[in-house]
């Protein structure tokens, strides 16, 4: 029987709904689940970690985890699947992860596959490539495998359950902790977050000018959703990089995905196009993003968007 | 100072890339250029060079023989030479096997600053920074935005999903560099010219401690399942209805 853990990510005292999709997906897998809550005060949120399907969940509590910086975790991590004799680990892709578990695959000389998207109880791996037009599967040759799966790739479902909460002895290497956290200046979130909404309204360059977004946010607001951005409007400085949807910002998988002024670029694509329905409205017939639109509107954004808000906002009353 | 790069030469985007059926690796037959993404770390290790005053620029990499001709690329720019680990040992390295290669030529090198870009512009991970760092037991800032280094301290302002994150650590470091950080200089025709003669070094496996083998494997290839009934409309004036109707069908209003 495989044993799991997952890597549960927090912010804010809260799991990231991301790493409780991963959860949810091991725990459909079978075999022993656990997750593993890494930082300082984090106790309280194991309780959460139960509903979605672990059966244990180990805490590591210590100042010195307190910053999210990578090296400190890896310690944590790699002691705990050699002491307990884990053979799975998974991640939800982050910024933080991906430095995690790349590190760790060194650490244990444990096969580590990126960018998935599904697992198999058999251990195989679905890992899209070349922006998607293909798909990869993938396996391990090591006795321990580590998964980086999408971030939005999976469901949080809660299944009910609760956890066994079992500490850890947090023991650091020397040169884990010789980088140090300075400061944190974090954005004040501004309605939900792209990567946990269930509907996205995302505008580009076709907007025109950044005062324009607040078409975007008022169609949004209606349709119950949250804002992206493209990287060119972000590099622009017209929207918040938190906002950025694509290869350099986030993946997203929304159930639907507004596009507003946006061309397609495979940069951009790569992080959406896991969306269940894509909604494009562009000026330009030829823009990419009507190749993996579900409907395609050529037309001016400008003129649609304030009436479609308005019938949204009527319709949902 | 000695600053480290390490560059990865990818196939040129302008001839497309596949993945080979037989191999089921990336197709990487053709021209070589070095990833865009790279080139932000070698402007970054020119701007630190230059504010130090003097200094010494590797560029490291790791592929095939003709590779050489991508990381002139970063000489052209202002590196002042190159080591390329290549071995047909080392073909088809995964993250273990890649990572434990560059970290091998690294410690040959003693580099006090270690630079990376924030990813490959082809199949990347974006994580053999901190790959290379736990081999070279070192600390790793990744996704940096702005550098300093003062002394023998190095502070990085670090994107994350949540907002910036300032990290401080001793040198010798790794860093990963965003394509936020600079504008990448163009090569002058002086830096050009100059490329090919400054010195470049080809290792094999048994100079960077030998080949690891790999932990990923590649067991089939399939096509995505493709988009349903995908539809487009000019708008008529009524394209908010239409839309709204659309939404009203997929029940996602």
């Amino acid at each position: 029987m495989s044993k799991t853990l997952v890597f549960l990510e927090h912010h804010e005292d809260a799991i990231q709904k991301s790493s409780l999709g991963v959860l949810t997906r091991a725990a459909q897998l079978g075999g022993d689940v656990a997750g593993i809550l890494i930082g300082s005060g984090v106790s309280e949120l194991g309780a959460s970690a139960g509903e979605y399907g672990a059966a244990t969940v180990w805490i590591a509590n210590d100042e010195r985890l307190a910053p999210p910086l990578p090296q400190p975790r890896v310690d944590v991590l790699a002691q705990v699947v050699r002491d307990e004799g884990y053979d799975t680990v998974l991640f939800a892709q982050s910024v933080l992860t991906a430095d995690v578990a790349a590190a760790l695959a060194v650490r244990l000389e444990a096969g580590l596959n990126w960018d998935l998207t599904d697992l198999t109880a058999e251990g195989i791996g679905t890992r899209p490539a070349l922006a998607d037009s293909v798909y990869v599967d993938v396996g391990w040759s090591t006795a321990v495998r580590l998964a980086i799966f999408r971030s939005g790739t999976f469901d949080a479902t809660p299944v009910g359950g609760s956890a066994e909460l079992k500490e850890v002895t947090v023991d650091l290497e020397d040169f884990s902790t010789l980088a140090e956290m300075v400061e944190q200046a974090h954005a004040v979130q501004q309605g939900p977050s792209i990567e946990d909404a269930d509907v996205i309204v995302a505008g580009g360059r076709g907007l025109g000018e950044p005062e324009k977004f607040v078409l975007a946010e008022e169609l949004a607001q209606a349709l119950g959703g949250a804002v992206a951005a493209t990287r060119a409007v972000v590099d622009a400085g017209w929207y918040p990089y938190s906002a950025q949807v694509g290869q350099t910002g986030k993946s997203v998988a929304p159930k639907l995905y507004v596009a507003l002024g946006i061309s397609g670029a495979i940069q951009h694509k790569v992080g959406m196009q896991g969306s269940t329905v894509i909604v494009a409205i562009n000026k330009d017939p030829n823009a990419p993003i009507f190749e993996f639109s579900d409907l395609g509107v050529v037309g001016d954004l400008h003129a649609i968007v304030p009436r479609l808000t308005e019938l949204v906002r009527a319709r949902r009353g | 100072m000695k600053i480290a790069v390490c560059v990865k030469a990818v196939p040129d985007a302008a001839g497309g890339r596949r993945i080979d059926p037989a191999t089921m690796r990336l197709e990487r037959s053709g021209e070589l250029t070095i990833s865009e993404f790279d080139t932000y770390a070698v402007e970054e290790g020119l701007r630190l060079k230059e504010a130090a005053g003097d200094g010494e620029i590797i560029v490291v990499s790791m592929g095939p023989e003709r590779a050489l001709d991508a990381l002139r690329k970063a000489l052209a720019m202002g590196a002042d030479r190159a080591v390329l680990v290549t071995d047909e040992a080392l073909a088809g390295s995964d993250l273990l096997g890649t990572s434990k290669a560059l970290a091998g030529a690294l410690e040959r090198e003693g580099a006090e600053v270690v630079l990376f870009g924030q990813q490959s512009a082809d199949g990347g991970g974006a994580c053999l920074w901190s790959a290379v760092a736990e081999h070279l037991r070192l600390p790793v800032i990744s996704q940096v935005s702005e550098l300093e280094l003062v002394g023998s301290v190095v502070t990085g302002k670090r994107q994350t999903e949540f907002g910036y994150d300032t990290i401080r650590a001793p040198l010798p470091a790794v860093i990963a560099v965003s394509d936020a950080i600079n504008t990448p200089r163009y090569p002058s025709l002086k830096g050009i010219m100059g490329a090919k003669k400054k010195p470049q070094v080809s290792l094999g496996a048994g100079d960077v401690g030998g080949a690891a083998g790999t932990g990923t494997t590649v067991e089939g290839l399939s096509a995505p399942p493709p988009r349903g009934d995908a539809r487009k409309i000019d708008d008529d004036g009524r394209a908010a209805e239409q839309i709204v109707d659309y939404l009203v069908e997929k029940r996602l209003i």
